[in-house]
């Protein structure tokens, strides 16, 4: 391909075409000008959003749902800054994006001019790789390489900075076909003999159990995990992050582990010989008491070596992309059977489901409400939940026999799920689309109700309302002796009538006996709406 | 325990800061620091002592790694290396205490770097415990100035640390 002189804009342009990127979410300002002015002229659809940050989360979003980099793209200074959280966000949870900031003249870099912030600095801790780009030349290679490192080995977000005189130099653009970096190489093919070992003590165990984590998806296994366990016969559970990755309504599967998780899966953790896991860092909120597992194998698969031993020793380290290893597992592992072990979990998980305890008068229990959602939601819908006691009712009561799960793990960010769910809905619009979050987060994020209905993206939102921050009410219950303070959400607006000045139909639950039907009329609007469901402000996270 | 890691990088701008930002926001405790660019223009090596355990050890290895622009990592065991580290002592000196001094440099083998009527700065190129010696030697006469450039360390021995 020969070169074409062009401005670094028109060439930033050209690098995002050359990596098929059709969508981008941002917001601008002056110092990203000339690379909007270049973005106009291109097929690429752009998404403005409402708030720096849900740009952020809006490519998560898109990202996990195409497995590849997105972009969003923020201007210098309080425009970049404001995608701090996002980056994080990103990070925590290993998600490839790209994020363009504008910046000031590179001459004027360092004098603290207008608009002016040092965001590669300041994005350091939380990001895969970032870059200031100064020599209109590098352009290319940044972009390439900068696509190369977001989406491959353990996938993260890259920063390219991009001072503003820059962008308007005229350069000759030749797009690179491949990546040359010596000092970047990810494992892919799990080391043999490592596999081997795995295989013996698969052999060897008589309660083996697979903890499966965020990489199954960052790696596409969820064939392979469905495939290798059902051939081994090994019970499945899940961590936050692996939620959706195996199928909800199958025989081996247990559920999510970890302190908002459920009996069995922990029971599972607890008694297991034989742990596997799967592309999961071992949170601490994950697996609560690392030392309940001293005696258990280790069997530790992940593409990042230094996340095995970090939290819990590894007695097999198995370092590579988690399908590809899957697959050479299920070459080397028999039709085992693990009957006994599975009626074991099969007991716990029969008595972990307490009854539903009704909700007063004008009340709608959650759990339950969610319970209803789960049995009528379509095939491959996507759930995205925020951060708060919402996401755990809706970990614990939803059963996706397909589609997606996603939620902010790592970070546990609020205001995450509706721009997350914006970014799913333009990456999967055959699909619904749902995000489900409390009314603190919602008021952090009904901004971005604006960008659903600008650019059309049919997202449904379900907000629970208890007029309460409800998690950390439950935190000053349980441990400062009920001094309640700070948890009131006196003074928010009636969310229907808010639904409305958007143009969004919306209903109110605030009985269970109406909940199928406001599900139905949810599932049958066109475009975007709002279901509102009220919630006692004593409700328990879990049952 | 201490630890001598040395880390071969590219030459850009800003990496030094991803590397010892990378020490400070994961707990690792930094001893020693030093820099410089290697043979190749494009590499430079910067050698670091740090504390800790062999957890944290291995965790520094393998957050190290994680760094584009890391190329390569190695950690030394002490018997293995030869380290040294440059220090300039500015020390009191009056002319009668003179003789004294420099029969004190030529012992450590120290050079006699700057003199005044009052000072003598010194110059010793040694290992740190050899250094610590010799600061504390000099103590007696009143240190004015102490500056150490951190430790500098290569593999003993025929092998040499290349990409």
């Amino acid at each position: 391909m020969a070169s074409e002189r062009m401005t670094v804009a028109a060439a930033m342009v050209k690098a995002l075409q050359a990596e098929g990127i059709k969508v981008a979410f941002g917001y601008p300002g002056a110092a990203i000008c000339p690379f909007y002015d270049e973005l106009l002229k291109s097929d690429i659809r752009h998404i403005l959003v409402r708030h720096e940050a849900n740009g952020g989360h809006a490519a998560n979003g898109y990202a996990r749902i195409t497995g590849k980099p997105a972009v969003c793209i923020a201007t210098s200074g309080p425009g970049a800054t404001n995608l701090i959280t996002a980056i994080a966000t990103a990070y925590m949870d290993s998600i490839p994006m790209v994020i363009i900031t504008g910046q000031v003249n590179s001459e004027q870099i360092g004098r603290d001019v207008f608009q002016e912030a040092d965001i590669t600095g300041a994005a350091e801790p939380f990001v895969k790789h970032s870059y200031l780009v100064k020599n209109p030349n590098d352009v290319a290679v940044v972009f390439k390489n900068a696509f190369y490192i977001a989406g491959t080995g353990r996938p993260g977000p890259v920063l390219i900075d991009m001072p503003f005189d820059i962008q308007k130099m005229e350069i000759d653009f030749e797009y690179p076909d491949s990546v040359e970096i010596r000092s970047y190489k990810p494992s892919v093919e799990g080391n043999k003999l490592q596999v081997k070992r795995a295989v013996a003590a698969i052999e060897k165990s008589k309660k083996p159990l697979i903890c499966a984590g965020g990489g199954i998806f960052t790696a596409g296994a969820q064939g392979s995990l469905s495939k290798f366990a059902t051939i081994a016969d090994i019970p499945v559970v899940n961590t936050m992050m692996g939620m959706s990755s195996m199928p909800a309504d199958s025989p081996l599967f247990y559920g999510m582990i970890g302190m908002h998780g459920v009996s069995a899966a922990n029971y599972a953790i607890n008694h297991c010989d034989l742990l596997i896991l799967l592309g999961a860092r071992v949170g601490d909120r994950a697996v609560t008491a690392v030392n309940r597992l001293d005696g258990t194998t280790v069997i530790h698969i992940d593409v990042d070596p230094a996340e095995i031993g970090k939290n819990l020793a590894a007695t097999i380290p198995v370092v590579g992309d988690v399908k590809n290893i899957l697959n050479q597992l299920i070459a080397l592992c028999e039709n085992y059977d693990h009957y006994d072990w599975r009626k074991e979990l099969d007991e716990v998980k029969a008595t972990q489901d307490k009854p539903i305890v009704p909700a007063a008068p004008g009340f709608v229990n959650p759990k339950e409400f969610i319970r209803h959602l789960s049995a009528k939601l379509p095939a491959k819908t996507v759930v995205v939940a925020d951060v708060g006691q919402n996401q755990i009712w809706t970990c614990n009561n939803i059963a996706l026999k397909s589609g997606r799960f996603m939620t902010s793990g790592g970070m546990g960010t609020m205001g995450y799920s509706v721009p997350a769910a914006v970014g799913a809905k333009l990456a999967d619009e055959e699909n619904e689309v749902i995000a489900i979050c409390g009314d603190g987060s919602f008021q952090m994020q009904f901004m971005e109700l604006a960008t659903m209905m600008q650019h059309g993206v049919g997202v449904k939102v379900i907000v629970m309302t208890n007029n309460r921050l409800g998690m950390v009410r439950e935190v000053q219950t349980n441990a400062y002796g009920n001094r309640l303070t700070a948890v009131f959400l006196d003074g928010s607006p009636d969310f229907i009538k808010l639904a409305e000045a958007y143009s969004i139909p919306a209903q109110r639950v605030d009985d269970i006996s109406k909940a199928d039907k406001a599900i139905d009329d949810m599932l049958a609007a066109k475009g975007c709406y709002l279901l509102e469901v009220r919630v006692e402000e004593d409700q328990k996270t879990i049952l | 325990m201490k630890h001598t890691i040395s880390i071969l990088v590219e030459n850009h701008a800003g990496v030094l800061a991803r590397v010892a930002g990378l020490f400070a926001r994961r707990g690792f405790n930094i001893d020693s620091l030093a820099v410089g660019v290697t043979d190749d223009p494009k590499i430079s090596r910067i050698t670091i002592v740090a504390d800790g355990n062999e957890y944290t050890l291995e965790q520094i290895e393998k957050q190290l790694n994680k760094l584009i622009d890391v190329i390569k990592v190695r950690h030394f065991e002490q018997s293995e290396l030869l380290s040294r580290e440059l220090v300039l002592i500015k020390v009191a000196c009056q002319p009668a205490q003179r003789p004294e001094l420099i029969s004190i440099a030529e012992i450590a083998q120290a050079k006699i770097s700057d003199i005044t009527v009052n000072t003598m700065t010194l110059e010793l190129s040694d290992s740190e415990p050899r250094l610590k010696t010799f600061e504390e030697l000099l103590r007696p006469y009143g240190i004015k100035e102490v500056v150490r450039t951190g430790t500098i360390a290569m593999q003993k021995g025929g092998v040499s640390m290349k990409l």
